[in-house]
């Protein structure tokens, strides 16, 4: 059948840019998920799929940056701003532990009235109480919160880092591209900071994850573009635990059906650049297809990540089922609160048992596992029909 | 590798066994599979990928079946349960035609009207003949696909008509072809235990030869991931073919993911996305005498019936309104899409989207 798919890149040497350009815009889809779902299998021989039992918790809204695709932050002073008290906080980590979580994933928005002081003594007051994996803070939030304290971004992360921070999450990534960033995140960090802070996080010893939210006004070199410079750092540090691809669910967002003008402007910049334009030109929300196209070829390219999740929270059950054979190999979070999704009104209420049984059901063992991918716990084998 | 003398076959377009089919279902290369199948499906349909616009109505819920997996039907007096007049009807639908008109007053807003429900403990065979003639009547233009096999055969014994002067009747009524609901699994291991109350298996394909046979063209589905194993499936699938063999009159093919919510059957889990594709694939593949498999997206989940156009399907159904019973059963998607999402979806796969009407005419838009 047709398209340039090379036979086999699980054995053969790292692709390039230019083949995975080509990858990307010309594969058919079956034979990229079969070459992704070959190299996930010599990653993973033992096929079990992980999943790790956390809770999102959004220690805030207010945030300065008011990117055009987040339906999440308000502005301060808002009727809907809030800062999450300990109180609130410390209770929502007691209900993660007794439903058999280990981690928090604390994130929140740039709020110009918290500081260092604020963050250090929160991490302490957690790690004081609780036995539980802190991950947090992404790279806006790591620099904003650095800027503020008159700190290099090495010395605030050691600081949080004494104070408990145990790894940080890989948002705020989108696409890095400064080209796109102009675009949907204009305030946000440059596509350099995010990796600075990234490597710094790694010098330090800390693991981090690192994500891509396509489907906005990107064209594909920028997808190369974005998978590259992750797999670059990745070959200096080795810090990053999993890649996370996901779609920008256009909803109740500033990039969303309201914003005609940021779609004018993607379009500008796209025949600027003389790139073929993937998304058409109402913002629609990416197909399952283009879903599974990027997240295989991530896992062809991103050959030194050791881990790609598949984005139940955006895909849905059935189609991160489907992603599992299209190069992922983990579920990611159970998500027992998810804010920041939920606001564009994408809504998914899945218990832990609905993952197992997902991953079961698609024929893969479930595994609960930590933020290093160690295994806490392990599921039975499923078959993936009905055969009996 | 028997996958690879399966190849051979479908690429010379030779008929598999049902051997086969169970190595297909059973084997682990869902890429292979997929590409079969997409072989298949271009050489019948070329890349077209068809959808319609239609419009669902389900004239109630009253039934006397209660069929155990059902979540829509209610009895009588039951919160929720309701019935529509014909008034009624025509008003919804008058609705819906009036509301685009407006915008493309020459071509009418949909093309298609799907009528199912349960089987009323009180409506005559009347009621629905004039239901089907006032609505032929009222919207001219609108094709009108109605009533599955369990109905025909209620109307039949409400009537005292034979199945064939039933099913002549509709037609001159107005009726134009028939969904393919009600088959669910044909085989009757497993249908006694899934809906003993419905009529059987063999009375189903019964119901669709004489419909063939009077002239009217008719859908099959398959309701899977219940309690049946592949062979149960690739037993129906046999039964399907037989039948199509001797009528032709089978259009499409629509396999239909059990959902397990709010009804009464306990093992209550989702069919795998991976299930989902394979047995569209496998379908394909072995009802090779059926023109179109259709990726019903409201059961699938859009992202999921986009994926089947990859997998062997070629109809994505249509732009429905008003669909209540998947909805009751805890559908994955949202009950309307519009036509732009529908062509986005098509296009995104690699596919060309053609609306069609009922017969898989090419419609101009
Ligand atoms: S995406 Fe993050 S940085 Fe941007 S506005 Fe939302 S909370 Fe702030
Ligand atoms: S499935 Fe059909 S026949 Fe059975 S109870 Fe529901 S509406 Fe009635």
């Amino acid at each position: 059948m047709k398209s340039p798919v090379p036979k086999s890149s699980a054995e053969s040497p790292r692709i390039s840019r230019r083949e995975g350009l080509q990858l990307l815009t010309g594969a058919d889809l079956l034979g990229l998920g079969m070459i992704a779902d070959r190299v996930r299998k010599k990653l993973h021989p033992e096929g079990s799929v992980s999943f790790i039992i956390d809770r999102n918790v959004n220690y805030t809204n207010v945030c300065i940056n008011q990117c055009r695709f987040c339906a999440f932050y308000r502005s301060k002073g808002d009727r809907e701003a809030y800062v999450l008290t300990k109180r609130r906080l410390f209770h929502k980590i007691r209900e993660t532990i007794e439903q058999g979580g280990t981690q928090i994933l604390m994130q929140g928005g740039l709020h110009p009235d918290l500081g260092l002081e604020y963050y250090l003594d929160l991490l302490r007051s957690i790690k004081k109480r609780f036995s539980i994996h802190i991950h947090a803070l992404s790279p806006p939030e790591v620099t904003y919160i650095a800027k503020k304290a008159g700190l290099s971004v090495k010395d605030a992360l050691h600081a949080l880092q004494q104070a408990g921070l145990d790894s940080i999450p890989g948002g705020g990534a989108e696409i890095l591209s400064d080209r796109v960033r102009e675009i949907v995140s204009p305030r946000k960090i440059s596509a350099e900071q995010w990796l600075k802070v990234m490597e710094e996080a790694h010098g330090i010893g800390m693991k981090t994850t690192a994500t891509m939210m396509f489907g906005s006004v990107e064209g594909p070199e920028d997808i190369i573009e974005h998978l590259d410079v992750i797999r670059r750092l990745q070959e200096r540090t080795g810090g990053f635990t999993a890649f996370i691809p996901w779609s920008f669910q256009p909803g109740n967002t500033e990039l969303g059906e309201k914003s005609a003008e940021v779609r004018k402007r993607g379009g500008a910049a796209r025949k600027a650049s003389g790139l073929p334009i993937v998304r058409s030109s109402a913002l629609l929300p990416a197909t399952g297809v283009e879903y599974l196209r990027i997240l295989s070829l991530s896992r062809i390219y991103l050959d030194n990540i050791p881990n790609i999740q598949a984005s139940w929270v955006t895909q849905g059950l059935k189609m991160a089922q489907v992603a599992l054979r299209f190069g992922a190999n983990d579920f990611g979070s159970t998500m027992l609160e998810e804010n920041v999704v939920a606001a564009a009104g994408v809504k998914f209420r899945v218990t832990v048992d609905d993952i197992m049984s997902a991953i079961e059901g698609a024929g893969f063992m479930p595994i609960q596992r930590d933020m290093y991918y160690n295994v806490i716990k392990k599921g039975s084998k499923g078959s993936r029909g009905q055969g009996r | 590798m028997s996958l690879k003398r399966i190849e051979k076959k479908v690429l010379a377009g030779k008929r598999l066994t049902q051997e086969e089919a169970l190595l297909l279902f059973e084997n682990d290369d869902i890429f292979t599979l997929g590409r079969l199948a997409n072989h298949a499906a271009v050489m019948k349909n070329g890349s077209n990928a068809y959808y319609i616009r239609n419009h669902h109505i389900n004239p109630t819920n009253l039934c006397i079946n209660r069929c155990t997996f059902c979540a829509f039907s209610r009895s009588k007096g039951e919160k929720g349960a309701y019935e529509l007049t014909i008034d009624e009807i025509i008003n919804k639908l008058k609705k819906w035609e009036g509301s685009k008109k407006r915008h493309m007053p020459s071509t009418p807003s949909f093309s298609e009207v799907h009528i199912v429900g349960g089987l009323h403990p009180g409506w005559g065979f009347d009621y629905y003949l004039d239901m089907i003639r006032r609505i032929k009547k009222a919207l001219p233009a609108v094709h009108i696909k109605a009533f599955t096999a369990v109905e025909i055969d209620h109307f039949s014994k409400i009537s005292g008509l034979s199945l064939r002067e039933t099913l002549i009747a509709l037609k001159e009524a107005g009726l134009e072809s028939m969904p393919g609901g009600g088959a669910e699994i044909l085989g009757s291991r497993v249908r006694n235990k899934i809906c003993p109350e419905k009529i059987s298996g063999r009375r189903w394909l019964k119901v669709m030869e004489i419909a063939h046979g009077v002239g009217i063209r008719t859908n099959a589905t398959m309701l899977y991931g219940h309690l049946e194993t592949y062979r149960d499936r690739i037993d129906h699938l046999t039964k399907l073919r037989e039948l199509q063999e001797r009528t032709g009159g089978f259009q499409a093919f629509i396999p239909l993911a059990f959902h397990p919510m709010n009804t009464k059957i306990k093992k209550a889990r989702y069919t795998s996305g991976i299930d989902d594709l394979t047995t569209i694939a496998v379908s394909r593949l072995f009802l090779d005498n059926f023109p179109h498999i259709k990726a019903y997206w409201v059961m699938l989940g859009e992202k999921v019936a986009q994926l089947a156009l990859l997998f062997g399907a070629d109809d994505l159904d249509g732009t429905i309104m008003e669909e209540k019973i998947t909805r009751s059963a805890g559908a994955l998607s949202g009950h309307a899409m519009t036509r732009e999402q529908l062509i986005n979806l098509i296009e995104k796969a690699g596919k060309v989207p053609v609306e069609r009407d009922i017969f898989y005419n090419p419609v101009s838009p």
